[in-house]
């Protein structure tokens, strides 16, 4: 395809290596500048505008004693697990805002949290380097089944179960991700690839689930196939860490958040980024993103204490939700869209609709 | 690391004027510590609001400040809080008051500008009067000052007879603590708290207050009133990642090497390799064919439109929205199966997915094909996806068991995929994990799809089913809980 195959150059220098990247390089571009035939808003154009969304806080959980770093709901759409600085992991029943469970951890700063698939048992990890799974009962001290799975050579940043109670897949500041058999704690395959921390990862909703992505500090988005740990497709583009990735519903794209303040939208069709989500005003940077059911929203949790709710087909901002006294460090759509939850710095979680 | 940050402190105070002023000693300490600055993940933002600082301190278009006569005395160097927000309303994309007024508290909570007289750092939009932080003291500086020094600013206050100087009660408190947790060398905070008190008296009245001021709003943002957020706090990720030694490696690749071969054969070779990976996939990247962005954006939009009625964001769901009306029915409704809505059975059409995932929808369809005799593909996919999702000990027993029930030449129940994918699983056979029928499973996923799932939809069976489930919604019609506003097309 190129003039310069390397084969033909029997002394490769790093400067005609060099060369040789730079000229692919510049071809990419041209290539992807031909596919750049109009933007996602313009096609949006003859889509209503939003105008008003009344979404307001509806649920204040009031409970951790430090930051909220991490949340998941449960797939019973009512449950949340938390987990939070003061090395506390707690389960709520959002819906009437008890506590169900609060578990401590043996390290603080416990950075990432998981619901199972069936509901019945939950993940953690953080400045452990670990990942530790409890199940979850109301009879007994959910302490005495926990079990370590997997540990990174440097802090666990998140973690998902990948369609199975049995599996865990988790990313850590180590620059790699790793797939645990949960039963025997093996490592079923790690994936290298990013140069600098992962921060965050996310299930493609496929049939078969069989990719996911991860966003990291090298800036980087990449696709991973799941079965090969091979790397399948990257995405450049943020100009500082990306802290959070997540699939659009159909699976087609991937929307990320980042210290960059800006969110981004890219096609894994077009192998492209297809749409800037980002203001002037807007100079804070991005900790988590979700989408709506339909895909027309993105929820975003920035560190200036908000969420910006974008519209991601007309690239516009509809709303502005306020409330949270610190940063917002994670956000999620409920499993069936009715509710958006967030967790902040300043202790508490909330859930809006 | 400690060094250094002495080193950024000990700066000499430079006057007040303009920012450029630290100019020649920031070049020094960046020259001295030149990863410090541009990793704290914080620097970023710190670089963006010094932007927006600047263009308010602009002489002719920015904030106007101004010296305030009162009473017997002179306030200097002030503005207003009106002044600021009606600024930033007119300078800044904001969209309103409330996200103007919230903007301006975060750039006073990290220390920019401050109330003259708060230890609260937030912004008001009324008279209250406000200053510019100098930027010897902005949180880019990479300040991390120590207690020493917090202990030695208060102690210098109460030297300091006058009452805009009294210590706060929680500063009273702090200064307590502090001379416990010092004892010891207490002599020596006093002695230099008298010192820099002395200095200080030798200043002009107008500028000391806004010195005086400005040290203060410093300490408010470095040890904030109780209350109010610590902004200088980073995100642990954040700091573990700085403190990894090789933190600069992360950038080795982006641009052009620089060592020369000759200083070290190891790198250069890494670099080699590196150069040819990235090669190797730029290369594949040129391979990849790709869609249009156009096509993309129509299929995001069909997307929307076909969800649209599913997001609650948009369209309230058929039962109350129990996080608005605190009435669970709609999940209670969901777990049961009768009363299946047309809104519900409609969503199967959409993809095999959708059906598949609706416990309800898989049974139906599960129905049909046992009336069809083909009831083995569906069996075959769903027990590769539960052979995903077994413990590696159950692995092995279920490949063996799958291939017996459905592949084997003596299947139990066989299935048929073309030969390609049979031969690819055949040979998998050979090393057996759970990945094994993927590609057997994908090939009758297809078929599933293409030929019994598409006769399902077209079935008397599935169009009963949606005739007969509960009509509620389309009678109703759908409610929206958005207000939207036509296409700007439409209005002319």
């Amino acid at each position: 395809m190129t003039e310069t195959e390397s084969k033909d150059c029997p002394t490769e220098t790093i400067e005609s290596l060099t060369k040789e990247a730079e000229a692919l390089k510049k071809k990419l571009e041209d290539e992807r500048q031909k596919l750049n035939d109009v933007t996602l808003a313009t096609v949006a154009e003859r889509l209503d505008i939003i105008n008003y969304m009344n979404i307001k806080p509806r649920r204040t959980l009031k409970g951790h004693q430090a930051k909220v770093l991490c949340s998941d709901w449960s797939p019973d759409k009512r449950h949340i697990v938390s987990s939070s600085q003061d090395g506390k992991m707690i389960i709520w029943d959002a819906f009437t805002t008890n506590k169900e469970h609060a578990v401590t951890m043996p390290t603080t700063w416990v950075m990432a949290c998981a619901y199972a698939p069936s509901g019945n048992l939950v993940a953690c990890g953080g400045l452990d380097n670990k990942v530790t799974v409890y199940p979850l009962s109301l009879d007994e001290d959910v302490t005495l089944k926990k079990k370590t799975v997997g540990t990174h050579t440097s802090y666990m940043s998140c973690c998902i179960f990948p369609n199975s109670d049995q599996q865990i897949l988790t990313g850590s500041g180590d620059s790699t991700c790793a797939l645990w058999d949960v039963e025997s704690g093996q490592l079923l395959q790690s994936f290298h690839g990013h140069s600098a921390d992962v921060m965050s990862i996310d299930l493609a909703p496929s049939e078969t689930g069989n990719t996911f992505v991860s966003g990291s500090c090298d800036k980087m988005v990449l696709i991973w196939d799941m079965r090969s740990g091979q790397c399948v497709q990257s995405f450049e583009g943020h100009e500082s860490d990306v802290n959070s990735v997540k699939f659009h519903p159909s699976g087609d794209a991937v929307a990320t958040g980042s210290d960059d303040a800006t969110c981004r939208l890219f096609d894994l069709r077009a192998d492209k980024e297809v749409a800037v989500y980002s203001k002037e005003s807007i100079i804070f940077g991005v900790n988590s993103v979700d989408f709506s059911v339909s895909g027309r929203l993105l929820f975003a949790g920035y560190n200036d204490y908000t969420v910006n709710v974008w519209d991601t087909l007309k690239c516009v901002r509809v709303c502005l939700l306020y409330g949270h006294e610190n940063r917002v460090s994670c956000l999620q759509v409920s499993p069936d869209g009715t509710a958006l939850s967030t967790g902040s710095w300043d202790y508490t979680l909330r859930v809006w609709a | 690391m400690n060094s250094d940050k002495a080193a950024t402190k000990r700066k000499p105070e430079p006057n007040n004027g303009g920012c450029t002023g630290t100019s020649t000693n920031e070049d020094a300490v960046q020259a001295q510590t030149p990863s410090v600055a541009e990793e704290s993940p914080n620097h970023l933002l710190y670089k963006k609001m010094e932007k927006i600082v600047e263009k308010m301190q602009d002489e002719t278009t920015g904030v106007p400040v101004r010296t305030v006569k009162s009473f017997m005395s002179k306030i200097p160097s002030v503005f207003t809080g009106s002044d600021l927000i009606m600024w930033m309303m007119k300078n800044l994309d904001v969209e309103d008051q409330q996200e103007a007024l919230h903007l301006a508290h975060l750039m006073a909570a990290h220390g920019y500008f401050f109330p003259i007289d708060d230890h609260m750092l937030t912004v008001k939009n009324d008279n209250t009067f406000y200053r510019f932080q100098t930027p010897y003291f902005w949180p880019s500086n990479c300040w991390e000052p120590e207690n020493t020094d917090y202990a030695v600013y208060l102690c210098k206050r109460t030297m300091q007879n006058k009452t805009r100087l009294e210590l706060a009660d929680y500063e009273a408190e702090n200064l307590a603590r502090l001379q416990k947790m010092f004892s010891r060398k207490w002599e020596f905070i006093f002695m230099q708290a008298e010192a820099q008190s002395k200095v200080d008296k030798k200043r002009d009245k107008l500028e000391r207050k806004v010195l005086d001021s400005q040290e203060r709003a410093f300490w408010d943002v470095h040890r904030p009133m109780p209350g109010c957020v610590n902004t200088t706090e980073i995100d642990i990720k954040k700091a573990c990642q700085m403190n990894k030694p090789l933190h600069g490696l992360k950038n080795m690749h982006v641009g052009p090497p620089r060592m020369s071969p000759s200083t070290s054969g190891i790198n250069s070779n890494s670099s080699q390799d590196l150069l040819k990976k990235q090669i190797a996939l730029l290369k594949s990247r040129l391979e990849r064919r790709n869609i249009k962005v156009s096509k993309a954006a129509e299929s995001f939009v069909a997307y929307y439109e076909q969800y649209l009625e599913y997001d609650s964001f948009f369209v309230a769901p058929e039962y109350p929205n129990p996080w608005i009306s605190d009435n669970p029915e709609l999940w209670e409704q969901e777990k049961q199966a009768k009363d299946i809505s047309a809104r519900r059975v409609k969503r199967w059409a959409f993809s095999l997915q959708e059906l598949l995932q609706d416990p309800v929808g898989r049974e139906h369809f599960v129905k049909f094909l046992d009336k069809e005799f083909s009831g083995e593909n569906l069996k075959f996919w769903e027990a590769v996806q539960e052979l995903k999702a077994l413990p590696q000990s159950e692995v092995q027993s279920k490949v063996q068991e799958i291939w017996m029930e459905f592949l084997a030449p003596d299947a139990s129940c066989p299935i048929n995929v073309d030969c390609k994918s049979y031969e690819i699983t055949k040979k998998n056979m050979e090393s057996q994990d759970r990945w094994s029928f993927d590609c057997a499973a994908a090939h009758v996923y297809h078929l599933m799809k293409s030929d019994s799932y598409s006769r399902y939809l077209r079935s008397e069976m599935y169009k009963e089913f949606l005739n007969g489930s509960k009509k509620k919604t389309s009678v109703k019609g759908i409610r929206s809980i958005v207000s939207f506003s036509a296409r700007k097309d439409n209005v002319t």
